[in-house]
This record gives structure tokens, sequence and C-alpha cells, in this order.
């Protein structure tokens, strides 16, 4: 079944092409690491999908649903939920408040204001839950803006994951983070996205070659490959256009 | 240096909270068997009033992160709804009781904010605040235009006492307005708490701290903003229906910009990020509106100076300065920063005095001229042509400014010394 399909979709700014045509059908269930150098249209693409940008043609379909031209909140509500790039928290509210306000909608409780969240049961729970998959529980009444970059890191995707959203987006997650962070980091993504369908930009070659299914690679607002890791390894046409930087690179300093 | 908490927290905070919410009942009780002359009571009723208005002010401002010009709008018309209620049931023509005028009020308020919020809310941040400040104008200047229900310059009066007494209560005597006032005080102030911990609430606290970030978790926040703005129009109203009863009279500048201004003035300065904030800001709005005023005719002048100087120095409020020495208080490290507060107050007051000397002689120039340059200040006679007066309050001030950095950096240096060491306790507890 096919959790999220991309129908030539194309994005202009200005005059400027930037997404120009993509075709893409990510599986339900599948990882799909999504890789290309500065500029490619990466990020863009995830907004496009998230509806923070509209696309100006092209179809996107989640599940049975079309989602171009849908608000977030509307896309959201579908199940879809994204990361950003950079940590988009709520800073004056705590760890665990931040983490409660991310499952209300999806328990029901919508713009109720004849309830108390103290007597939320279920929504107490789940965020508290929630904060001990993230090994956030020891900083449950820390603000978020005194959590350190790594926290807040882990904050970000605790939020992500806390609408229970069937897609997942994960924005270059590691980003910033030391080698020995990134490792264990990647390792909380692979546990708290379990059996999601998750597509994730990232810049670290190892980390997508090692958490990925499926390799997307994007190049000047294009996807010229999509397979498995060994796959796109050996295609010629990635190696010239992507990786053949940084062999040829490599080999300089070789 | 990472601190966890820049202020103070109640513990266990069921008890605190149950202590300090029957103290605030006593209190509104107990107030007017204090102070019983006419003055006092009509200005604790005020003071009332403003409570309500500034915590539903707070809403937008504190909670939701809107800055709002216009909020006058919604206390006014509550006011003129009230008003003409009130005069249709003195005529007859609608069955309800003065006690109930102001929830009638609270209706008005809400159906405005019902109609204007839709056009308000759509935008957050600078476009919002320019949009209250364009329908302020704009209800400002049509309460100039149809005086059939704005009343023209003289306003709409009325009368409180009509209909039949219940138990004895007929509004008559300022007292029973104060306790009516009370009443409904105590209710909204307990009914707006208790907005702050419904999930509405507390997504509109994560609308003020990153709206994009809720557009992605489900929410849609021009509706969380539009419903907020409604239930504090619904606040607002029942204040301006409180006032109407209160006053017998709602004259134009009750919408006008100069109310919205005092609103979002005391609110910060009583402190918009705490919610007992805007309950200090209500208290100060009317001794200044009644008490400065009368004192001296430069007291604006006074407010703008106390208002420049709590934004640039204390953005918290009031409020925020009360909770960081309760923290202190807990480790307790008040007692160590004690003599530096005295310090300032006293050097402050010094430099204050200087500077007042110099303003009442420029005011008294220029509004008494007529008669004669002699004028009096805290029991000192000032001659306002004369050079001594002004050398003399130059002076005071100057030096009052110079001691006054003196004690300013002791304090800076005890303040930060009493902060490293309430981090190394905290550490030390943790470790424990």
């Amino acid at each position: 079944m096919i959790a999220l399909e991309l129908k030539d979709v194309r994005k202009n700014f200005g005059k400027t092409e930037i997404i120009r045509g993509v075709n893409l059908a990510v599986q339900s269930g599948e990882r799909v690491g999504i890789i290309g150098p500065n500029g490619a249209g990466k990020s863009t693409l995830f907004n496009l999908i998230s509806g923070r940008l509209e696309p100006s043609s092209g179809e996107i379909w989640l599940g049975d649903n079309r989602i171009d031209h849908k608000k977030p909140f509307e896309i959201n509500r579908l199940g879809l939920s994204r990361s950003f790039q950079i940590t988009n928290i709520f800073p004056k509210l705590s760890v665990f408040e931040n983490l409660r306000c991310a499952v209300l909608w999806k328990l029901g409780y919508k713009y109720t204001f004849f309830k108390f969240l103290a007597d939320l049961d279920d929504a107490n729970d789940a965020a508290d839950k929630l904060m001990h998959e993230i090994r956030l529980d020891k900083k449950r009444d820390v603000l978020a803006m005194n959590l350190t970059y790594a926290e807040q890191r882990a904050l970000e995707i605790g939020i992500t994951i806390a609408g229970g959203a069937n897609v997942i987006l994960l924005d270059e997650p590691t980003a910033g983070m030391s080698k020995s962070e990134t490792k264990r980091f990647i390792q909380l993504i692979r546990e708290v996205t379990e059996g999601k369908t998750l597509l994730t930009v990232e810049h670290d070659m190892g980390v997508v070659f090692g958490l990925a299914d499926k390799i997307a690679v994007v190049v000047y607002g294009e996807v010229i490959a999509f397979d498995t890791p060994e796959a796109v390894r050996a295609n010629a046409k990635v190696q010239e256009a992507y990786l053949g930087s940084a062999v040829a690179e490599s080999q300089a300093h070789g | 240096m990472a601190l966890t908490k820049t202020h103070y927290e109640f513990k266990p905070y069921n008890v605190a909270r149950w202590v300090i919410w029957s103290l605030f009942a006593l209190l509104l009780v107990v107030s007017p068997m204090v102070f019983t002359s006419n003055l006092s009571v009509t200005m604790l009723t005020q003071m009332g009033i403003a409570m309500i208005a500034c915590l539903s002010y707070n809403m937008l401002l504190g909670q939701g992160g809107m800055l709002s010009f216009g909020h006058a709008v919604y206390t006014g018309l509550g006011a003129y709804i009230a008003m003409h209620a009130l005069n249709a049931a003195s005529s007859g023509g609608l069955n309800i009781p003065v006690t109930l005028v102001p929830l009638v009020g609270g209706l008005g308020g809400m159906f405005f904010a019902v109609l204007f919020g839709y056009v308000t809310t759509r935008k957050s941040g600078t476009t919002f605040a320019m949009i209250t400040m364009g329908v302020g104008e704009l209800v400002f200047a049509m309460s100039l235009m149809f005086s059939e229900f704005f009343g023209g310059e003289a306003g709409v009066s009325g009368n409180r006492v009509m209909g039949q007494a219940f138990m004895g209560i007929t509004y008559g005597p300022p007292v029973q307005v104060y306790y009516l006032t009370a009443a409904y005080t105590l209710v909204c102030v307990a009914l707006m708490y208790a907005f702050t911990r419904t999930p509405l609430g507390r997504i509109l606290n994560a609308v003020r701290d990153n709206p994009e970030r809720v557009e992605f978790i489900g929410y849609n926040t021009q509706h969380v903003r539009y419903l907020s703005f409604i239930i504090a129009g619904f606040f607002a109203g029942i204040a301006g229906g409180l006032a109407s009863v209160n006053f017998e009279i709602v004259t134009a500048e009750v919408v006008g910009a100069g109310r919205s201004g005092a609103y979002l003035l005391f609110t910060f300065l009583g402190g918009a990020t705490f919610f007992f904030g805007p309950l200090i800001g209500a208290v100060l709005m009317v001794l200044a509106f009644v008490l400065l005023s009368e004192f001296t005719k430069a007291w604006l002048l006074y407010l703008g100076l106390v208002f420049l100087f709590m934004v640039m120095f204390a953005p918290g409020g009031i409020a925020s300065l009360i909770m960081m020495n309760l923290r202190l208080a807990a480790f307790g490290r008040l007692r160590q920063m004690w003599v530096a507060y005295v310090g300032l107050a006293v050097t402050a007051l010094i430099a204050l005095a200087g500077a007042a000397a110099m303003i009442e002689m420029v005011y008294h120039l220029q509004l008494n001229a007529a008669l004669g340059p002699e004028l009096k200040f805290a029991g000192v006679h000032l001659n306002a042509d004369s050079l001594n007066s002004w050398f003399g309050s130059a002076f005071v001030m100057l030096t009052g400014l110079g001691l006054f950095e003196l004690a300013r950096r002791q304090y800076v240096h005890d303040w930060d010394e009493t902060q490293v060491f309430i981090e190394k306790e905290i550490k030390r507890r943790e470790a424990l």
C-alpha cells in the first residue's frame, strides 16, 4: 500500500524553478532517506508535503487523501507529522507541557475549555510515556528553552511523533550533533518510529545508509534515483551528480 | 549558567492554592470594613472592575502573545450595552434585576468580540496590533456619529436603584455596589484562572510561544486566537457592565485609545508573565487615576517614566520582582539583600525628589504662571524664577543619581552572589 505519493510536483519561486517535477511513491512502513547536495530542494520538498508551502503544480497524496493545497493542521490531522531542521519547540513551556500540547488534538480534546488538563488522564499518561521514550523524564518541569541542544532535538522528535501520525518527516534530525550524540540519536529515532513510514533528510551518509530501507537522491529539484542503498551506491548517475564530487575530493586528499 | 527557574514555586501546590484563594476572598470581603470612607469604597469598587478588565486583557497579552491596542472597545461597548439594558429594565421594557446587568455587559462584549475578533485574530504579531488599533479608532469615531446609541458628548446615563429591592439590596449605597463587584470579581478571577488550566488555555500559550509549530500539531492557530479573543471579550464586557452600574453614566471615552492604553500599561506594570500580575496592575491603575492625579498635574509624566523604567529593567513587571525575591527568601537569602534594597530605594527617592521638583516647576510655569513663581513642593518653598531653586533641585537629583549608581553596583554584586549560591544549592540538593 502506498502511504505517500508525489505526482509531478513542481514549485516555482518567481521565475526560479526549485522543484522540477518530482515523482515519488513511498510504501507504507518504508524508511526513506533523502539525500542531495545543498540547495537541491530537499527541505522545500518537505515543506511542500507538510503544507508549509503550496506546490505550483502536481499532486500530493497521503493514502487516499489529496493533501496539496491543504493547511498544515489539516494535513497533520490526516496523519502526517514533521520535525524541523532548526529546532522548533515551545520555548516557554516545560518539557511535559510541550509534549502534552502535542497529544491533545489526537486524543480529541480539540479547543475545549470546559475540562481541566490535570484531569485528562490519557493525555497526561501519553505525555509521560513519550517523555520516557525520548529520555527526558528527568527534565519534566524544565522549560524547553533551558534544555541542551541535544535535548531540544529529542524534544523536537517527541513533539513530532506525539500525535501518533503514521507518516513522519524528519528534516535533518541530527544536524549540529556530535558523532556520539548522533549515534545514540539514530537509535532513538529507530525505536520511536517503529512500524511507521519515515522520510528523513540527512547529510551524514553513514546515518542514511544505516537508517533507510530506500534512498531518494534529489539533485536540482529532481529525484534522479530512488532505490535500495546498494543500488543507489552503484548508480552511475548518482555517482556522477552527487557522490562523484565527494569521491573526487577524497581522492585529491588521498 | 543555565538557570532552571528564575522564580519561586509554591509547594505543596494544592494547599498553597487553597490558602491563597481563601485569602483573596477574605480580602474582598474585609476591605470595605477597613476602608470605610465613600472615596475608599468607590476606589475599591473600581479596583475590582479593573482587575477583571486587566486579567481579560492579559488573556490576550500574557497568555496569547497578542498585543492589543483596542481592548477598551470590548469593556466600553459592554458598558454601553449594560447601560441600555439597565435603562430598559427601569422603564419596564426588559425584566432583569440589576444584579444581572453586568452579565448583559459581558454578553455585549462577547458579541462585539465575535464580530471584530473575526477580523483582528486572522493575523498575529504586529499586524494584529495594528488591526486592533484600527478597530479601536473606528469604534471611537462611530461613538461620535451614532448618538442614539452612544449618547453623543453627554453619554448615556441611568439609575441603578430600580425595581423591587431583594432582601434589602437596593444598590443605593456604594457599599452594596462594592459587594456586587466583589462577587463578580471573585468569580471572574477564578474562571479566568481556570481557563489557564484547560486545553485551550495551554494551546494558547503554545500559540504565543511558536504559532508555526502549533499548526503542525493539528491546531488552527487562527481558531485558537479567535476563541480566546471571544472569551476575553466576554470578561471585558463584564468589567464594562460593572462600571456602568457603579458610575451610572457611560461616555465615549470608555471606548477610546486612552483607556486601551491604560489597560496595556498597567497590565504590563503588574506583570504579564504571571497570572496574578494584572491584579497588582489593576490596583495601581486605580491608585494612579484617582490619587496620583489629585496629587500632581504631572502624573501622566511620572506614570510614563515608571513604565519606561519597568520595560527597560524589569520586563516581567512587579509580579516577576515579587516572585524572584520569594525565591531568594525560600533559600534564606533575602536577608542579605535587604540592605541593598534600602540603599536603592533611598538613593532613588533622592534622585526622584530633585527631578520631581524641576518637573513641578516646569508645570507651574506653564500652567499657573498667573499665580506667581512661588510654589510649594513636598513641604519646601520653591521659586520657579530663581536660579537657587533650579540649582538646588538639579544638585539633589545629580547627587541622588550618583549615589543610586553606587547602590546599584553593590546591588548587582549582591544579587549575582546570591544567584550563584542558589545554583550551587540546587545542584547540591539534586545530588543528595
